[in-house]
C-alpha cells in the first residue's frame, strides 16, 4: 500500500518536471521557429534573387514594376540612423551613469534610477509622435530650415535620447559592480572623486558599460515604429542625416501595412529584410551578453 | 599622483602643487556639473515628449472618443474597436505567456541541474529577450497566419505579444524564486514534502508578489508593442466589435472572439499619426495619451508592489 503510493507520487513528480520542463523549451522553440521561418522563407525569396546582387545592390525597389532587391539602401538607412542615435546616447548615457553611480547623493539615485527604467517602458511609438510632430517641426524652424518633414535625423535623435536610460542604467548596474575598496584605493593615494571615477572605476568598469553600448545598438537597430514615422518610407541608399530613408524595420512594417499576397516575392522579400536584422542585432547581442558575463565573473 | 611629502618641498613646489589639486577639484566640479546638465537634458527631453502629446491629446479626450468607432470625419472618430481589442490580445497574452513563463522559472531555478541542457535554455531566454519585436512579428506572420492557419485574429497576436514578453516575465519569476531563502527550502524536505509539493505549497505563495511584478511589466511591454502587430497584418479600420463571449444558448460561453478581426491602441495611433490631416494627429495624440496612461499606470503599479514586497518581507 505505501509501496504503491509512493510510486504514483513519483510518477507524478516525474510528470511535473517534464511539464516544467517542456515550459523551458519553448524558449528553445521559439528561437528554432524564428530562424527557421527567416531562412525557409529567405531561401523561396533567393530562388528569384540571386544572394549576391541581394547584399551589393545598391538600388530596392521591390514594389516597382521592374523590381529591384539590393539591401544597401536599408542597411544604409538603418546604419546611419543607428549612428546618430549611438552619437547621442554613448556619451551623455555614460556620464549620467559616472555621475549616478560616483557623484549623485543616495537619494537622487534612489529617484532617477525608477525613473530611467519608467523611461524605458514608454511606446516608442508616442517618441514617433514626438519626433515626427514635435522635434522635426522645431528644428525646421529654428536651427536646419531645409530639413526636409521626413529624414533620417530626428527619429536618430529621438533614437538616442530615448536609449540614454538603457545605456545609463546598465553601465551604472556595472559600475557599481566594482568594489568599494578599489574606489577607497584611489582616494588614499590621494585621487579625487573624478580621478577615481576615470581612471579606477571606469577602467574596472568597462566591459559592463561596454556591453550597455552594444546592447543598446542592438536595440536601435530593430526600433521600428520612430523610423517608420518620421524617416519617411523610400529606400535611399545615402548616409546623409538630411535625407529621409527607410530602414530594414520601416520597409518591414510599411510593407505589412498593404495588402501581399502570400508567397509573392514581395512577401519573401520582408523575411530576407527580417533575416538581415536578426544577423545584424543577434552579433551585437552575443558581443554585448559575452562582456557582460566577464564583468560579472570579475568581481 | 602626490606622493612626496609637503614639508620636504620648497615653496614653489608646494604652490604648484597646491594649483594642481585645486585645478583637479575645479575639474571634478565641472565634471559634476556636467552630469547633471546632462541628466536633466535628458529628463527634459522627455518630459517634452510628454507634456507635447498631453497638450496635442488631452483636449481630444472625451467619453464619446473612447466609445467611438474609428471614422472618416476625424472629429467623429474614436478609439473603441482599438482599446476593446487592447484589452482582449492582453487577456490572451497573459493566458499564454504566464503559465508558460513561471513554469520555466521554476524548472530554471528549482529542477534544472548544471548542464549543457540547462545552458541551452538559459541562453536561448537571453538571446530571445534581444530579438527585435518586429521579428516575431515576422514568425507570427510565416507561422500562426499562414502555417497554423490562425489569421490576422485576436489569437494570432495574443500569442505573438506572449511569446515576446516570455523572457521578461521568466527573469523576474526566477529573481523572485531567488528571493527566497534556501532554508525553506531545506524545511520543507526535512518534514518529508516532494520537490513539487514545496514548489506549490512554499515557493510560489512566497514568491507570488514578485512574480506579479514581472507579469504586470511584461504587460506594460506587451500593450504598447506596434511593430509585430503591424507585421501580422492586422487592420486599422475595424469599425465593429468582435462577437461577445457570452451568448443566449448553451453553453452560454463563446471562444469566437479569439478568431475576430481586430485592431490595438498603437496602431491606431500609428494610423492617424501618418495621416497629413491636422484634425487625425490630434485623434493619434489622444490615442498616445491613452496608451501612455496605461503604459505608466501599469508601471507604477509594478514599482508600488515590488516595494511592498521588499517592505514585507522579514525572513
Amino acid at each position: 500500500m505505501r509501496l504503491k503510493h509512493k510510486l504514483t507520487r513519483n510518477l507524478k513528480e516525474r510528470f511535473i518536471e517534464l511539464v516544467l520542463m517542456g515550459c523551458g523549451l519553448v524558449a528553445v522553440f521559439t528561437t528554432v521557429a524564428i530562424t527557421s521561418i527567416l531562412v525557409y522563407e529567405s531561401i523561396g525569396f533567393f530562388q528569384f534573387v540571386s544572394v549576391w546582387d541581394f547584399i551589393t545592390g545598391t538600388v530596392w525597389t521591390p514594389l516597382f514594376e521592374n523590381p529591384q532587391y539590393g539591401i544597401l539602401p536599408l542597411v544604409s538607412g538603418t546604419l546611419t540612423i543607428t549612428a546618430i542615435a549611438m552619437l547621442v546616447a554613448v556619451p551623455m548615457g555614460t556620464v549620467i551613469a559616472i555621475y549616478l553611480s560616483e557623484f549623485a547623493p543616495h537619494q537622487l539615485r534612489e529617484v532617477v534610477k525608477p525613473a530611467l527604467e519608467l523611461i524605458q517602458a514608454v511606446p516608442t511609438i508616442v517618441f514617433g509622435y514626438f519626433a515626427l510632430l514635435f522635434v522635426t517641426p522645431l528644428l525646421q524652424a529654428t536651427l536646419l530650415p531645409d530639413l526636409p518633414g521626413f529624414n533620417m535625423l530626428v527619429p536618430g535623435l529621438v533614437i538616442g535620447v530615448a536609449t540614454i536610460p538603457t545605456i545609463a542604467s546598465l553601465s551604472e548596474d556595472a559600475m557599481r559592480a566594482v568594489p568599494m575598496a578599489m574606489r577607497e584605493g584611489a582616494y588614499a593615494m590621494g585621487s579625487n572623486k573624478m580621478q577615481t571615477a576615470l581612471t579606477v572605476v571606469m577602467p574596472a568598469a568597462i566591459s559592463g558599460v561596454v556591453a550597455a553600448f552594444v546592447l543598446a545598438a542592438a536595440r536601435a537597430i530593430g526600433e521600428t515604429m520612430i523610423v517608420a514615422i518620421a524617416a519617411g518610407q523610400n529606400a535611399n541608399f545615402s548616409f546623409n542625416p538630411m535625407e529621409a530613408a527607410a530602414t530594414l524595420t520601416a520597409y518591414i512594417a510599411q510593407v505589412s501595412m498593404g495588402d501581399l499576397e502570400h508567397g509573392s516575392v514581395g512577401y519573401r522579400s520582408i523575411f530576407a529584410a527580417g533575416l538581415m536584422l536578426l544577423i545584424m542585432t543577434l552579433v551585437l547581442n552575443l558581443i554585448g551578453h559575452f562582456l557582460r558575463r566577464r564583468y560579472r565573473n570579475a568581481y | 599622483m602626490n606622493t612626496t611629502t609637503s614639508a620636504a618641498l620648497p615653496a614653489r613646489d608646494l604652490a604648484a602643487m597646491r594649483a594642481r589639486i585645486q585645478s583637479g577639484i575645479r575639474r571634478q566640479k565641472i565634471f559634476a556639473l556636467t552630469g547633471v546638465l546632462f541628466t536633466s537634458f535628458a529628463v527634459l527631453v522627455l518630459l517634452a515628449a510628454f507634456l507635447d502629446l498631453l497638450f496635442d491629446g488631452l483636449p481630444r479626450l472625451s467619453w464619446d472618443f473612447m466609445t467611438s468607432f474609428p471614422s472618416r470625419k476625424a472629429s467623429q472618430a474614436g478609439i473603441l474597436s482599438a482599446w476593446v481589442g487592447s484589452a482582449l490580445v492582453m487577456l490572451v497574452t497573459m493566458l499564454a505567456a504566464v503559465p508558460v513563463a513561471i513554469g520555466a522559472a521554476i524548472y530554471l531555478e528549482e529542477y534544472a541541474g548544471k548542464n549543457w541542457f540547462t545552458d541551452l535554455i538559459e541562453i536561448n531566454v537571453t538571446n530571445l529577450a534581444g530579438v527585435p519585436s518586429i521579428v516575431y512579428g515576422l514568425l507570427a506572420l510565416g507561422l500562426f497566419v499562414y502555417q497554423f492557419g490562425f489569421g490576422e485574429s485576436i489569437l494570432t497576436a495574443g500569442l505573438t505579444l506572449g511569446l515576446l514578453i516570455l523572457p521578461i516575465v521568466i527573469v523576474s519569476s526566477r529573481e523572485a524564486l531567488r528571493a527566497v531563502p534556501i532554508h525553506i527550502r531545506e524545511a520543507a524536505y526535512g518534514v518529508g514534502a516532494t520537490r513539487w509539493q514545496m514548489v506549490s505549497d512554499h515557493l510560489l505563495p512566497y514568491s507570488r508578489g514578485g512574480m506579479l511584478t514581472g507579469v504586470i511589466l511584461g504587460m506594460a511591454e506587451a500593450i504598447g508593442q506596434t511593430a509585430p502587430i503591424i507585421t501580422i497584418g492586422a487592420l486599422t479600420f475595424i469599425a465593429f466589435l468582435p462577437p461577445l463571449p457570452v451568448t443566449g444558448e448553451f453553453p452560454f460561453l463563446s471562444l469566437e472572439w479569439i478568431w475576430s478581426e481586430f485592431t490595438v491602441l498603437p496602431i491606431q495611433m500609428y494610423n492617424w499619426v501618418s495621416r497629413p490631416d491636422k484634425a487625425f494627429q490630434v485623434n493619434a495624440a489622444a490615442a498616445g495619451v491613452v496608451l501612455l496612461g496605461m503604459t505608466l499606470l501599469m508601471n507604477g503599479l509594478a514599482i508600488y508592489l515590488r516595494y511592498q514586497v521588499r517592505k514585507k518581507i522579514k525572513w
